[in-house]
């Protein structure tokens, strides 16, 4: 089903929010994973949109569940899941400061956080994991998993990969964040990925190839399932996408935006939200 | 002497278990042979996985399934699960307390002449330094059986080590299992000996040959490595006044280290670690390893003599 325009503009208010928002816990907080922050944003915001899920509560078993497995991503999550009720904002406030529940990885500790990641390439098989666990159950709950790309490289991804497509878990949809940038440079040179589609596809998947800006494609490649295979969406975006001076640029994977550079880009966000209104 | 494998006493409870209770999954790294696994696979199919050989992702499915409220037993050998997917033991089952038990066949140097590549020898140093993670070796197919009991009873994860062959059996079928804590056989005090897996039955025949030389020593089966019993470390150090350790582990960070640890802060006395030393293993079956390194029962009464000069 398209989204209405309603809809649509809502969501790409609340990706905008989420953007700055994130930017500003980064430098509140004193550092985090800005590129891959930003590039995800658009996805997690529809998704949490889609997604069955009540933060009134977390744990109700009809929920469908989502692992960041690029659990260095963390603080659009966190800015996504204070925005819902799940993270209150003296924990926000707190994140980057001894003791906090936030850290730079997401954990169960958190509110509406369903696993601990961090370590690249655990994601996929805990989301098998889950989906498997689901169908021996016959329930018809959905499972989400976002990796990065240059996360890919690990080899767990694979063996998730295979072990999804042998237990037909059309239960379960992998996203990939493919922004195309990891720390050291393209993902292409650090470590070659392309062809994706074809690599998930003959992986046993249902492969959906979209821009992981456009909001329409995003939300219609989610509802997209095949019976009897787990899902890919290879979700093509742009690192640090809506802080001008990072995007595209690998050397804005972990670093933390100046002062200067903060209020550019709320100027930029704010302008763009009178734009859509 | 009566003998049984702990890997056939495992799927034999496991299977009692799992038709009692759904929530059961056995999963395998196409272990189920050498797990003697039996008619498990066939008889609950929907309560069965089979991951291939990719025990990471076996380790990280599973723990996804855990978090669903399964009770996974991940079984296979022992080398691959402590060592590959070591990080998935860490991350995905303790850290993330995710109620997974790993049971590692033919641990320590079951598969003899298989080499390096299958020893498991240095799997307690690395488990025993994970937080939130349960790490037992039991001594015979008795205490296994009691330990799935016990397990059942815990949602800790855990990592648990047998080996390949038979054991002796040392307890009654129905024996009761407590984590944490370690069981002392006699009351000699000329010297403790502490040992885990198959080397308690050995210590226990060390024993009974310094016995007929007069020598009255305390046999200690800390199938515990973690938690780990320092009341009764402290207690053989007291009452005994030396310790040997023996285990079938690097002499680095298994169970000798635990109890150097324990007797060093606590209550200092002459201990001596005998376990396989840092090198590469001869080729050859259990048995004859042991008996060339000195691990046999003859061997260990020697060491308990040696030790015994120190006092």
């Amino acid at each position: 089903m398209s989204l209405s325009l309603e809809k649509k503009k809502q969501l790409l208010l609340q990706a905008s929010e989420v953007r700055e928002r994130t930017a500003e816990l980064i430098v509140h907080g004193g550092g985090g994973h800005i590129g891959g922050d930003l590039s995800e944003t658009d996805v997690l915001v529809n998704l949490f949109d889609y997604m069955k899920h009540d933060p009134k509560n977390p744990k109700w078993d009809g929920r469908d569940y989502f692992v960041l497995s690029k659990g260095h991503s963390a603080e659009a999550y966190y800015v996504l899941l204070n925005e819902y009720g799940y993270v209150p904002q003296g924990e926000l406030d707190a994140f980057g400061s001894f003791g906090a529940k936030l850290g730079g990885h997401p954990t169960k500790k958190v509110n509406g956080v369903e696993a601990n990641t961090g370590s690249l390439g655990h994601g996929m098989g805990l989301a098998t994991g889950m989906a498997l666990a689901l169908k021996m159950n016959r329930k018809d709950n959905r499972v989400f998993v976002l990796t990065g790309d240059g996360e890919l490289a690990e080899g767990s991804n694979w063996e998730a990969a295979m072990s999804a497509a042998k237990f037909k878990l059309t239960n379960l949809t992998w996203i990939v964040d493919r922004n195309r940038l990891q720390i050291s440079g393209s993902t292409e040179d650090v470590m070659p990925l392309d062809d994706l589609e074809k690599k998930a596809e003959s992986f046993g998947f249902h492969v959906i190839v979209i821009d992981g800006h456009d909001m329409d494609a995003i939300r219609e490649a989610l509802e997209s399932r095949t019976e009897g295979k787990p899902t890919c969406i290879i979700a093509n975006t742009v690192k640090g996408k809506g802080l001008y001076c990072a995007e595209n640029q690998a050397s804005w994977h972990h670093k933390t935006p100046t002062a200067e550079q903060l209020e550019r880009m709320k100027a930029d966000m704010e302008s763009y939200r009178k734009e859509l209104a | 002497m009566e003998k049984e494998t702990c890997r056939g006493a495992f799927s034999k409870k496991i299977l009692e278990e799992a038709k009692k209770d759904r929530d059961i999954v056995v999963v395998c790294t196409d272990s189920r042979g050498s797990a003697s696994l039996g008619s498990y696979p066939e008889e609950l199919p929907e309560q069965f996985v089979e991951m291939g050989i990719a025990e990471q992702n076996s380790v990280t499915v599973s723990a996804g399934m855990a978090y669903m409220g399964k009770k996974v037993y991940a079984i296979g050998p022992a080398s691959f699960y402590s060592m590959r997917s070591a990080e998935q033991v860490k991350v995905d089952m303790a850290y993330s307390h995710n109620n997974v038990k790993v049971i590692g066949i033919s641990g320590g140097i079951s598969y003899g002449a298989l080499g390096a590549t299958h020893h498991s020898l240095q799997d307690i140093a690395l488990m025993r330094a994970i937080p939130n993670l349960i790490v037992e070796i039991p001594s015979d197919a008795s205490q296994m059986t009691g330990l799935v009991d016990a397990f059942l009873a815990t949602e800790t994860p855990a990592y648990i080590r047998i080996g390949r062959g038979a054991v002796p059996t040392i307890y009654p079928k129905d024996v009761k299992v407590e984590i944490g804590k370690a069981i002392r056989h006699g009351d000699g005090t000329d010297a403790a000996i502490m040992a885990c897996g198959q080397m308690v039955w050995r210590a226990l025949e060390a024993a009974k040959l310094l016995e007929e030389q007069g020598i009255h020593v305390s046999v200690w089966d800390v199938h515990s490595l973690k938690p780990f019993d320092e009341a009764a470390v402290i207690e053989a150090a007291r009452a005994c006044g030396c310790i040997l350790t023996v285990e079938e582990h690097s002499i680095y960070g298994g169970l000798g280290s635990a109890v150097t640890e324990v007797v060093c802060a606590n209550h200092p006395v002459p201990v001596a670690v005998a376990g396989i030393p840092d090198e590469d293993v001869p080729n050859g079956s259990d048995s004859e390893v042991f008996e060339h390194l000195e691990l046999d029962p003859k061997g260990i009464s020697e060491r308990v003599k040696k030790l015994m000069e120190r006092k």
